[in-house]
């Protein structure tokens, strides 16, 4: 937890943004997940966000969920992907956050999970099914652990929701963009300029905005507003391409380079745009 | 333990993505309201009085009870309008959604006959609907997929996973959560995060009511014993709910056996399942040893279902209720048994209930049961004559 929280404050101090890349574990297989950790990493990954496989992904759209369904084909277990995080770790110190539905965790036993998980080097636990009315057990679990919960909000998260939110966030609040599941989107809702900054100023913590992020133009868009950018079917999508297409490996590489590098720019919203109220900028 | 609220014991609670959040708390708000509310109420009564035609019978089956060596009464659901006990629910639910304000209702469906409901009530108050259904239940139901459209629902076919109703509810879920302004969610059964399980039971437990009255006036007492079949559990909580504090009574649940338990292939939450996670609340879940949620298998679409509602696993754990299963060939023996004793073709599902009775007639023997009848067979017909050209 200690190492996002470091990292989002040295990246934000450089006006700089987190990029923060979501694969999921096992898709098609761990040696796989493996591989694309280093690819991401080596690409300029500042988090990384491992999804962990569930049969019924309620939240996720068609993209993310034929990854997970690829991935339990495979057989892919949540001790696979632990033991894919440990061997991670033995060369890499980029934080990861695992991102899943509670019933996975509660079948490995989430006593066990949390002991296992901090083990392994796991810095953050995003639960999507498990809002803080239901988190405070596995939640005090991940801490004894040393290890963050994270919580999620949306366009439709006012004042009242963010201070139980407060209660229970740690490290980041994750900004849901759209009141929706999880894929790519040609542009987002108004409104998230003002939702991003009464989050910060409420909750006290920094802000990553994720959920249909879809390119380049869409982190140049909100890079004044976030603290950073989780970017999922997007990726998920040209790395399934590259797995039954190695020839399209290198526009895999492109695309997160690409990413990493706009979410990195210092200088937007100095010179080169500026920036509107409401979030919206011009060239 | 501390009692928390939407819990039933250590099961229930509100386990969806944040989105939903603010959805849930407003349901449970102007649903506590509107329950206090006169005018919902005498509009809810009226509908339920002049256009579902309740009270339904309790109809003493004198053919079956002389055969089985027992009383037996039926609470006839199947002759509500729509042929199911599930328009209950959806009237109540479509009526709160139009009450609060919103456009646009959805649902989810499995044998059919909630999606039918649901259809139904929306064409009567004016609002939009679509119905996610799974394609495999598409071709096992089809008459109610023709019905829906007849009334004007949009019926989205689900291909995803097992193609069933746990997939159909995840496509509700994934609509809900994207158009939660303008969309009231008609959650079909007690199941799902809080207040849905609460909110369905009250709704259904008309029928529970209902036969307390009509027994007592037919018999001067209460029964011995409730017998009611559980997908995810309404017609079972609707007629076993205001029967729960009378303790004499003895309430049975009857879940979908399949092919057996041994095979694998069934819906029998409480014979094999473990507590988790899923769709929205803690309970009883068919899963495998990851966490991942089972293919599930039953003649009858309206019990296929991985999960069961909440309070039912409250009621298993605190032994108020029973729950027990019987197999497909069971059920559609039952299935005829009625047709030709009584003049009545049940639903698959209802027949569950029906061929546990039959089963355990000698523990029966003498004694004072109530099946809850929860639908009619209609939609049936064309799968049961398949299934039986294939014998």
């Amino acid at each position: 937890m200690k190492r996002i929280t470091h990292l989002l404050t040295t990246l934000t101090a450089g006006g700089q943004k987190a990029f923060i890349p979501y694969i999921t574990a096992g898709d098609p297989d761990c040696a796989d997940t493996l591989r694309v950790l280093h690819v991401l990493e080596a690409q300029g990954a500042d988090i990384v966000e491992i999804g962990v496989p569930f049969s019924d992904p309620m939240a996720d759209g068609p993209v993310i969920e034929a990854a997970m369904e690829r991935a339990l084909k495979s057989g892919t277990t949540l001790g696979d992907i632990l033991r894919t995080v440990h061997e991670f770790r033995k060369t890499s110190s980029l934080p990861v956050v695992l991102m899943g539905y509670f019933n996975p965790f509660h079948a490995y036993g989430i006593e066990r999970f949390a002991a296992d998980a901090g083990d392994a080097g796991v810095d953050a636990v995003l639960t999507v099914d498990l809002p803080p009315e239901e988190a405070g057990e596995f939640s005090a679990m991940l801490r004894k652990q040393g290890m963050a919960s994270i919580f999620l909000a949306t366009p439709l998260t006012d004042t009242k929701r963010m201070a139980v939110l407060k209660k229970m966030a740690q490290a980041f609040i994750y900004l849901v963009s759209v009141t929706g599941i999880t894929g790519e989107r040609d542009g987002l809702p108004a409104g998230l300029a003002t939702k991003a900054k009464e989050l910060k100023e409420e909750i006290g913590l920094p802000v990553v905005l994720g959920f249909g992020i879809s390119g380049p133009p869409m982190v140049r868009q909100y890079h004044d507003i976030v603290d950073g950018f989780v970017v999922g079917s997007a990726i998920v999508k040209r790395w399934e391409e590259a797995a039954r297409n190695p020839a399209k490996f290198e526009e895999l590489k492109t695309f997160i380079t690409s990413m990493a590098r706009e979410c990195h720019r210092n200088d937007i919203g100095s010179c080169l745009v500026r920036s509107y109220p409401d979030g919206q900028h011009k060239q | 333990m501390k009692k928390k609220r939407g819990y039933f014991g250590q099961f229930g609670g509100m386990f969806v993505p944040e989105t939903l959040i603010p959805a849930l708390y407003e349901l449970q708000e102007r649903f506590a309201a509107l329950s206090r509310d006169s005018e919902f109420k005498d509009a809810l009564r009226h509908y339920l009085a002049e256009y579902v035609g309740r009270p339904t019978p309790l109809y003493y089956a004198g053919n079956l009870s002389k055969r089985l060596g027992m009383k037996l009464y039926l609470k006839r659901e199947d002759l509500c309008h729509t042929g199911a006990h599930k328009i209950n629910n959806a009237i109540g639910q479509v009526l709160l959604a139009k009450t609060i304000g919103k456009e646009r209702v959805i649902a989810e469906t499995g044998a059919g006959q909630h999606g039918v409901a649901t259809a139904t009530a929306a064409a009567l108050m004016g609002m939009e609907c679509k119905v996610y259904m799974g394609e495999e239940d598409m071709k096992r139901q089809e008459p109610n997929v023709s019905r829906m459209r007849i009334l004007g629902a949009q019926v989205a076919g689900v291909a995803q996973g097992t193609r069933t109703l746990k997939d159909a509810i995840n496509e509700a879920l994934r609509d809900w959560v994207t158009n939660v302004r303008t969309t009231h969610y008609v959650l079909g059964t007690v199941f799902g995060p809080h207040p849905y399980p609460t909110m369905v039971k009250e709704f259904v437990s008309v029928i529970g009511r209902e036969a307390i009255a009509q027994v007592k006036r037919a018999e001067g007492r209460l029964p011995d014993a409730i017998v009611a079949c559980v997908g995810g559990g309404s017609n079972s909580m609707g007629i076993f709910a205001p029967f729960i504090a009378h303790g004499d009574v003895k309430l049975i649940g009857v879940e979908a056996g399949g092919f057996g338990i041994e095979s694998g292939k069934h819906a029998a939450r409480f014979a094999t399942g473990k507590i988790g996670v899923f769709q929205g609340t803690r309970s009883y879940v068919l899963q495998d040893d990851n966490g991942q949620v089972l293919a599930t298998h039953s003649v009858s679409a309206g019990l296929d279902y991985a999960s069961v509602g909440p309070e039912h696993s409250f009621l298993r754990e605190t032994k108020r209720a029973h729950y027990s299963h019987v197999k497909d060939d069971e059920a559609l023996e039952a299935f005829h048994l009625l047709a030709r004793e009584e003049g009545i073709i049940p639903a698959l599902e209802s027949s569950h209930a029906l061929a546990y009775v039959v089963k355990h007639a000698p523990s029966f023997r003498g004694k004072l049961v109530i099946v809850n009848l929860s639908g009619r067979g209609d939609k049936d017909l064309a799968h049961v004559e398949g299934l039986e050209a294939k014998l």
